[in-house]
């Protein structure tokens, strides 16, 4: 499962990058998305990965049988933020294709 | 001393904000005072907890949230260090503030609730003790600066925020990686923790901290605008509004505060062999690369909000290449530097806007190539009648002394910190040496600059329409300068606290049995 998720989360870190560094702002905008779902589930991972264990302390004392519950809230922090600055891009990205005409990142496209 | 006083500075500004904003764009005048009476408060709460950080040598003031131990809790950390910080900003915020009461506000409708809440980032960030609500108050910050580097709209703007935006996404993302690989290894985020469980570390677990801590680091450098990854500052503070690009001043300096602090708590002296002053090579010799583009960009500015913004970068070399040098004396010099730099080169961000004549609708100040024809023209002229109107004056003035603090002559307090910071730093290898000299050289190229786009300003064109400077700005202006000239004649108490935070910091055991007293401690 770790070679899976490992799989995933480098595919979808190297396609964001690849897009970021394209010169439209609906790729940078799609790059940056990609990116940031495989930041979350890089944190999500990293309190070890674990089928069907609890994630919140019951009556049994044993911390091993329990997942990790910090790494979920941090993820939870993560995709909120996450999401409302990407959705303020988004209304920059908006703004900035009214204002130069075009959807290059420098506001200029080399065709007139 | 009631440690709950700890998150005053982060809440007084939240509140304003959230009734700034239920308010709406109606009640102006409200509005304003509320911001004003907001960052007196602020300038108060910083000075209390200041007092109280330097009451001992070794005092720190622990704040958990819910009362939960440190371990697990959220703490809230006051030493003298963010104490400094805080005053700086809040005396930065109350500064700026009449400056922004004229016209500067009504580019926009959110300007001062986006400012308030600039300063709950700004605060949140100086007193949290761990890892990730430094990324949250980073994040508010960031928010905030996103709005206010777009107030007042308009094409170029617009195209400096995107770049803006996209660069601090991206940043935030490696943030969240080193921060994910750090918790992975040691299971926690504190950072008085992790100085405490570093020093046990060995093998793949000390490696991944020292690539989580690289990539923490990287952050913090692209916020600082180091090179290479600092070419979105000049863009982006000319573009903006003189107050915000003032206010933004301290942004840097908050990124140059962060690997200052964990550089000294995570990788001081008491990290063990492996770990001890992990990266301060790098530092030091992004600080000189960063230092001596900044000198460069200087001489090449075009724009007068391109000078002001290229000497951020100056400002931003210099202090990395300081604090990567790992010893007291010379960190002191660098707060003192620090100091003024933000004081003086907001006092300057905000001349720029005042020198600008209004009918230039984007706001740019362009400087003329030299031409030696022209000479020629002005020997004519030399007999002509001079008449100086008061504003020009005082505008003049405050442009020379702006001069002199951030090229660091004297008599002005810039002196005394460049002094300060270079005195210890001869004796630390070739690396310091070059950072001596570049840092003169970077002095003289500020005094090029500055001589020259003053020259052009107030002398060549005598016909200049200066735009009618509304008393606030001025008032601001003045109070940063005169904050600066206060500094130069009253220097033996600032100084000794400095000292003293320079001794702190580089002492992290005091910081670490705070909060650690706190997690294993009793509970009141």
């Amino acid at each position: 499962m770790e070679a899976v998720l490992a799989i995933a989360i480098g595919a979808l870190a190297g396609s964001g990058v690849w897009l970021l560094l394209r010169p439209r702002t609906f790729q940078v905008i799609i790059g940056l998305t990609l990116i940031s779902y495989a930041v979350n589930l890089f944190i999500f991972s990293i309190g070890g990965l674990r089928v069907g264990a609890d994630p919140v302390l019951g009556a049994a004392t044993d911390p091993s049988r329990y997942s990790d519950p910090l790494p979920q809230a941090l993820v939870l922090t993560a995709i909120v933020i996450g999401f409302a600055t990407t959705a303020l891009f988004l209304v920059v990205l908006l703004t900035s294709r009214g204002l130069a005409g075009n959807d290059h990142v420098d506001g200029e496209d080399g065709t007139p | 001393m009631n440690g709950a006083l700890a998150i005053a500075p982060i809440l007084i500004p939240l509140i304003v904000a959230a009734i700034q904003v239920s308010l709406g764009i109606r009640f102006r005048r409200l509005r304003t005072s509320l911001s004003f009476l907001s960052c007196l408060a602020l300038v108060a709460v910083a000075a209390m907890l200041m007092m109280s950080a330097s009451s001992g040598e070794g005092t720190t003031l622990v704040y958990n949230l819910g009362d939960w131990p440190a371990r697990f809790a959220i703490v809230l950390v006051v030493d003298r260090l963010s104490a400094l910080m805080l005053l700086l900003t809040a005396v930065l915020a109350l500064a700026v503030m009449p400056y922004a009461l004229g016209r500067w506000q009504r580019m926009g409708p959110h300007f001062q609730p986006l400012v308030q809440l600039l300063l709950v980032g700004y605060n949140g960030a100086f007193l949290t003790g761990d890892l990730f609500n430094l990324f949250v108050f980073f994040e508010v910050l960031l928010a905030a600066s996103y709005g206010l580097a777009l107030h007042g709209s308009g094409a170029r703007r617009v195209g400096a925020g995107l770049h803006y935006i996209a660069i601090n996404l991206t940043a935030s993302m490696l943030f969240l990686i080193g921060v994910g690989l750090i918790f992975g290894v040691t299971g926690t985020l504190n950072m008085a923790v992790l100085a405490h469980l570093i020093p046990g570390l060995t093998g793949t677990p000390r490696a991944l901290m020292h690539a989580g801590a690289a990539l923490l680091g990287l952050t913090f450098l692209i916020k600082a605008a180091v090179w290479p990854v600092g070419f979105w500052l000049p863009r982006t503070y000319s573009a903006a509004i003189p107050p915000v690009a003032a206010l933004f001043a301290a942004m840097t300096k908050l990124g140059i505060y962060v690997i200052l602090r964990l550089s000294l708590l995570l990788f001081g002296v008491d990290a063990g062999a492996a770990s001890a002053h992990f990266g301060s090579d790098w530092l030091l010799w992004l600080g000189i690369i960063t230092l001596a583009v900044g000198s460069i960009g200087m001489l090449g500015a075009r724009e007068l909000g391109k000078l002001a913004a290229y000497c951020v970068l100056v400002s931003s070399g210099t202090l990395l290449g300081a604090v990567a040098l790992h010893s007291p004396g010379v960190t002191a010099g660098a707060l003192a530097y620090l100091v003024i730099s933000v004081l003086g080169i907001a006092a300057f961000f905000l001349l720029v806007g005042l020198v600008v004549p209004r009918e230039v609708p984007e706001g740019t100040a362009q400087l003329e190539p030299y031409d030696p024809a022209v000479d020629a023209l002005f020997a004519a002229e030399d007999e002509r009648r001079v008449t100086s109107p008061s504003p020009v004056v005082i505008l003049a003035v405050c442009f020379l002394a702006c001069g002199l603090l951030l090229a660091g002559l004297p008599p002005l307090s810039g002196f005394l910190a460049k002094f300060a910071l270079l005195a210890p730093m001869l004796g630390h290898g070739t690396g310091a040496t070059l950072l001596f000299a570049l840092t003169i050289a970077a002095g003289l190229c500020t005094m090029i600059a500055m001589a020259r786009a003053g020259i052009q300003i107030f002398w060549a064109d005598s016909d200049r329409e200066f735009p009618r400077v509304e008393p606030g700005e001025t008032v601001s202006v003045v109070s940063l300068l005169g904050i600066c000239l206060v500094l130069t004649l009253v220097v033996a108490a600032p100084w000794n606290y400095l000292s003293a935070t320079a001794r702190q910091i580089h002492a992290p055991e005091h910081y670490i049995q705070a909060v650690m007293g706190q997690a294993t401690g009793t509970r009141p």
